[in-house]
């Protein structure tokens, strides 16, 4: 039982090492992750910032909804990735070696995870560069990685639940397109009060409204512990959903 | 059955109504290269996928390496290689690490693996594009990369969906040659094929499988032995010289399309020249003359009453 624990742990590692080749050999998911989120910032802060009245420096609200923006432009590499691997041959390859499925979707799974952190890494600074002046603590600024972690980890997992189900690896990246829209549907660029009243009540509502708030409470030096509370539960949710099916997709896909 | 690799018996699969394998059996003996031979959609892939634990069969029992495949499937694993019908490599990744990902995922101490990966990309002529992505490769160089990582843990069984298909003929012999080495190493090869060329260059046994049943076991010999036997064929320019020539032979068949004649003979030069001869005596004189010996082609044709290009259109 123990060697086999050590035996997944060991596999799962050596998924990710492949994963991480695959990621940083293909530029278009190098784009995607590390190069959208920043043109993205740069576009909100100097083409529409200044029409957003939002009370404080706009790069100072806008950054942490990026931050999440940056982490759901990974995702549909993850997703296409998945589905490659579910689509060619190379899965009954890993299968008829006894590599445990678990250990080919966490190497997925922490791949994208270490992409969101490259991908949040270059954007913090760029963003710093840009006149971004957070006022957080060391312990803040721990808040937001770990935030930023539990969020990678919940939306990998979901990720490569749909990537599992999708039929070929362009349905994947479709699949993954609602993750990379949902963000503009949140306070991320805007706050909720200045929507209109349908779109207001779902940014209100929708799980990334919170992980925001939280993030933006974080860097500004004050959190505020109800959107923390509520952020980590749809965090958790949701990497709960994601895994189990996950894990269902996979032992129905032969 | 000490001595069996792979013991099938009555093997049944099914996907939803559709019956894809009706009860098959199979016996391949350690050491030996047991070829299934069938057309497009006979069955081929499911049953390697059933016997190398990827699919799960709806009845009959599969043993591999002494395993049971539904009840022991590590073990079977642990005893086998599989080289898919559609090439599993790593397009992203270099023929070099393709080989070393099969040595991190199998039990081998890194040291050996280093020089496990050296020695079969030597083998397998890879060297030159060891370090360039599989993607860039040539479908032969593909399939060459595909079996080198198969042999990595070094199986005493392996598994090979249609190893040649799509390759140029030089690629097929230099396949067939790298076969051949591993079964004079001691190997055991389960071999599916759509070439009879290939069952009768390569397998000691050949089980000829069509719509879900075997229709046909036995060395490429005793397969070929079930149909007629060897025939001189005669193509005339006239259908008055055909019909002259059918009342001279009159165990002969007729083909009246092709203007031809087929006229039982065992191929002897003896047997030839009486022919020729009494082509002669009757002044008949033959377009072309060919000699045939039946090829697994025809065996397929007479077991299952079409060949194998009319199942495939
Ligand atoms: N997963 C599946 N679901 C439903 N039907 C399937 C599935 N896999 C195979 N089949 C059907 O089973 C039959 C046999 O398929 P199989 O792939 O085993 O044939 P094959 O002999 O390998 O053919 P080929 O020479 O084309 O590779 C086909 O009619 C195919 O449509
Ligand atoms: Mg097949």
């Amino acid at each position: 039982m123990n060697t086999q624990r050590m035996r997944t742990k060991s596999h799962a590692l050596v998924m990710l090492r492949r994963n991480s080749k695959h990621i940083t050999r293909n530029p278009t998911s190098v784009f995607n992750a590390v190069l959208m989120p920043i043109i993205i910032l740069l576009m909100f802060v100097y083409m529409f910032g200044d029409a957003f009245d939002v009370g404080v420096d706009y790069i100072d609200y806008v950054t942490p909804g990026l931050l999440l923006l940056a982490v759901c432009y990974g995702l549909s590499g993850a997703a296409v990735a998945v589905n490659s691997d579910m689509t060619k041959g190379i899965i009954n390859r890993f299968k008829v070696m006894d590599v445990s499925r678990g250990a080919v979707l966490t190497g997925h799974v922490i791949a994208s995870l270490v992409t969101n952190l490259v991908a949040i890494a270059a954007l913090i600074g760029v963003a710093l560069l840009l006149g971004f002046d957070p006022s957080a603590s060391l312990l803040d600024w721990l808040g937001v990685v770990g935030m930023v972690v539990l969020l990678g980890f919940a939306a990998g997992w979901l990720t490569v639940a749909l990537g599992l189900a999708a039929k070929s690896p362009e349905t994947a990246g479709m699949a993954a397109v609602p993750l990379v829209m949902l963000p503009f549907f949140s306070s991320a660029i805007v706050p909720a009060e200045m929507m209109g009243q349908g779109l207001r009540q779902f940014a209100e509502y929708q799980p990334f409204t919170p992980i925001i708030e939280t993030m933006r409470g974080l860097l500004e030096g004050a959190p505020d512990s109800g959107d923390a509370i509520v952020a980590v539960a749809w965090c958790v949710g949701i990497a709960l959903v994601g895994y189990v099916w996950s894990l269902s997709t996979f032992q129905k896909r032969a | 059955m000490r001595n069996s690799a792979i013991a099938v018996t009555g093997l049944r699969k099914t996907f939803g109504d559709k019956v894809v394998l009706d009860g098959i059996d199979l016996d391949v003996r350690a050491g030996t290269v047991f070829s299934l031979l069938g057309p497009n959609g006979a069955g081929k892939t499911t049953t390697v996928n059933v016997l190398t634990t990827l699919m799960k069969a709806d009845g009959g029992t599969v043993r591999v390496a002494g395993h049971d495949v539904a009840t022991e499937a590590k073990a079977v694993r642990a005893s086998i290689g599989v080289t898919g019908q559609f090439a599993a490599v790593d397009e992203l990744l270099t023929g070099q690490e393709n080989l070393q990902l099969m040595v991190d995922l199998s039990p081998i101490r890194a040291a050996d693996g280093t020089r496990i990966v050296t020695e079969l990309l030597e083998r397998f002529d890879l060297v030159e594009s060891a370090q360039k992505p599989a993607s860039t490769y040539s479908g032969g160089m593909r399939r060459k990369l595909d079996l080198a990582m198969t042999l990595v843990g070094d199986p005493r069984i392996i598994f090979l969906d249609e190893p040649t298909t799509g390759l140029d003929p030089r690629s097929r012999r230099t396949m067939w040659g790298i076969i051949r080495e591993l079964v004079a190493d001691g190997v055991t090869i389960f071999l599916t094929t759509q070439y009879l060329e290939e069952a009768d260059q390569l397998a000691d046994q050949v089980a000829v499988l069509d719509q879900g049943h075997i229709v046909a076991q036995g060395t490429p010999d005793e397969l070929k032995r079930l149909i007629p036997g060897t025939h001189v064929r005669l193509r005339f320019a006239t259908a008055a010289e055909l019909d002259a020539a059918a009342r001279v032979f009159t165990d002969s068949t007729r083909d009246d399309e092709a203007l031809a004649l087929r006229v039982p003979g065992d191929g002897s030069s003896d047997s030839l020249r009486a022919l020729l001869d009494k082509l002669d005596e009757h002044s008949l004189a033959a377009e072309e003359f060919s000699v045939h010996t039946p090829d697994l082609d025809d065996v397929f044709l007479a077991l299952t009453g079409h060949t194998t290009e009319a199942v495939a259109q």
